[in-house]
C-alpha cells in the first residue's frame, strides 16, 4: 500500500489538489486537508488531479463523495482531470460523474471554470 | 529504432482492477434463486448522489475480542456466509457466483418497524477484495447507498466493520425513514454485526455505532425517484391483494 500525497496549486479562485498515491479511507486526513487549505486560501473551484493516483478502493471513492459533499454545501465548483480510462469507468460506475466534472487534463478543466 | 519503440505498450492494468464491479448501463439478477420477485433486472444502480434524503453515514464495529481470526480470514467468511449473518427480519438471496464485483442479489427487508410486509429490492456488488466488499443499491431501493463491509487490525484485534453512506431514495422513504426506518437500519446492522462478532470467535462481541448526518438538505431533484419505489409497489401490491384473491377465485 503506498501513502496518500495531495499537493495543493492555487492559482486565484482555483485551486488544484493533486492526488498521488493510493486513495483508500486511510487518505481522509490528507484530502479534507488539501480542501480546507484551498477554501481557506479563498478557491470557489477546486480540481482533482488524478494523473498520479495508483490505487483506490471503495473507501476512497466514498471520500470523493464525502468531499463532494462538502464543496456543493459551500457552494464549491468540483472537477476532475488526468483520470485514466479505468478511473473514468469507475466514476461512472458509482455515477460520481454525474457530479463531478472530467476534463482531460487540467487545462481543459481551468479553461471551463474560466467560461 | 527500438522493439519497444515500435511496439505501442497498453497502460499497464491497475492494481484495483479486478476489484470493482464493470459499468453496466442496467442490472440484471439472472442467477439469483430462491426470491419470488425481481425487482432488480432492468434497474440501474444507484447512490447516495442520487438519492433524495438526508446524507447519513453510519459506521458500526465490532472488536472481534478473543478470536484468532485476520482481517482476510473474517471477511472470506462473511461473503461465504453472509445470508447468515443477517437478522430474521430480513431475507438475503446471494448470487451463485458469491459476492465478486459486478454479481446482483435479491432481499426481502421490511420497510418500516413493525411492517407486516416485505419489501423485496435488491443489491450489487460494487467492490471487493480480501479485507472489505461494497454494496450498492438499485433504483427503487429505499436507500439510495453504498455498504462497505470490512475489516482490519487494532493492535492485537481484529475489527469487523459495517459502513454506510446512505440518503432515503424519495419522500414517501424519507417519511418511512423520519417514522423510524432509520434506526430500524442501524439496528438491523448492529444485529448483523453481533452475529458477525459470534460466528468469528469473539467471546462477547459490543458493537460501537457512529451516526454522523453529513448532509441535511433534501435533494428535491430527485424526488421524481418515487416512480421507482419498490416501498410504494410493495403497498400497492398489499393493498390490492385481496382484489387479486377474488379475482382468482372466479
Amino acid at each position: 500500500m503506498n501513502a496518500t500525497s495531495v499537493a495543493l496549486d492555487r492559482s486565484g479562485p482555483v485551486a488544484t489538489m493533486r492526488i498521488a498515491g493510493d486513495v483508500t479511507s486511510s487518505s481522509e486526513a490528507e484530502l479534507m486537508a488539501a480542501y480546507g487549505q484551498a477554501i481557506d486560501g479563498g478557491a470557489r473551484a477546486i480540481i482533482l488531479d488524478f494523473r498520479g493516483l495508483e490505487y483506490m478502493n471503495s473507501g476512497g471513492i466514498g471520500l470523493l463523495v464525502t468531499l463532494l459533499v462538502r464543496a456543493q454545501r459551500g457552494g464549491i465548483r468540483l472537477l476532475a482531470s488526468g483520470l485514466s480510462e479505468h478511473y473514468r469507468e469507475i466514476l461512472a460506475l458509482t455515477r460520481l460523474d454525474e457530479a463531478i466534472e472530467i476534463h482531460s487534463d487540467e487545462g481543459a478543466a481551468v479553461a471551463a471554470v474560466e467560461v | 529504432m527500438t522493439i519497444a519503440e515500435e511496439t505501442p505498450t497498453a497502460a499497464p492494468a491497475s492494481r484495483d482492477a479486478a476489484n470493482w464491479a464493470k459499468p453496466v448501463d442496467r442490472l440484471s439478477a439472472e442467477g439469483v434463486n430462491g426470491a419470488t420477485v425481481d425487482s432488480v433486472t432492468g434497474k440501474r444502480a444507484t447512490g447516495p448522489l442520487q438519492g433524495f434524503g438526508q446524507l447519513w453515514q453510519k459506521t458500526l464495529r465490532v472488536p472481534l475480542e478473543g478470536s484468532s481470526m485476520s482481517p482476510q480470514e473474517v471477511i472470506a467468511v462473511w461473503k461465504q456466509q453472509f445470508a447468515t449473518f443477517w437478522p430474521n427480519t430480513g431475507r438475503f438471496y446471494a448470487p451463485l457466483a458469491g459476492i465478486l464485483p459486478g454479481e446482483v442479489a435479491l432481499l426481502d427487508v421490511a420497510p418500516m418497524p413493525g411492517a407486516p410486509i416485505k419489501m423485496s429490492t435488491g443489491i450489487v456488488v460494487l467492490y471487493a477484495d480480501d479485507e472489505s466488499f461494497t454494496f450498492m443499491t438499485p433504483e427503487g431501493h429505499a436507500l439510495s447507498a453504498w455498504i462497505t463491509f470490512s475489516a482490519y487490525r487494532d493492535g492485537d484485534v481484529t475489527v469487523a466493520q459495517v459502513q454506510a453512506l446512505e440518503r432515503t431514495s424519495d419522500p414517501l422513504d424519507e417519511l418511512t425513514h423520519m417514522l423510524g426506518a432509520n434506526r430500524m437500519v442501524t439496528a438491523f446492522w448492529r444485529e448483523t454485526l453481533t452475529n458477525v462478532g459470534r460466528a468469528m470467535g469473539a467471546t462477547d462481541p459490543a458493537v460501537v455505532v457512529e451516526v454522523v448526518c453529513i448532509d441535511k438538505r433534501r435533494q428535491w431533484r430527485h424526488a421524481g425517484n418515487i416512480r421507482n419505489s419498490a416501498t410504494l409497489r410493495t403497498m400497492r401490491h398489499t393493498l390490492t391483494a385481496p382484489a387479486r384473491w377474488i379475482t382468482r377465485r372466479g
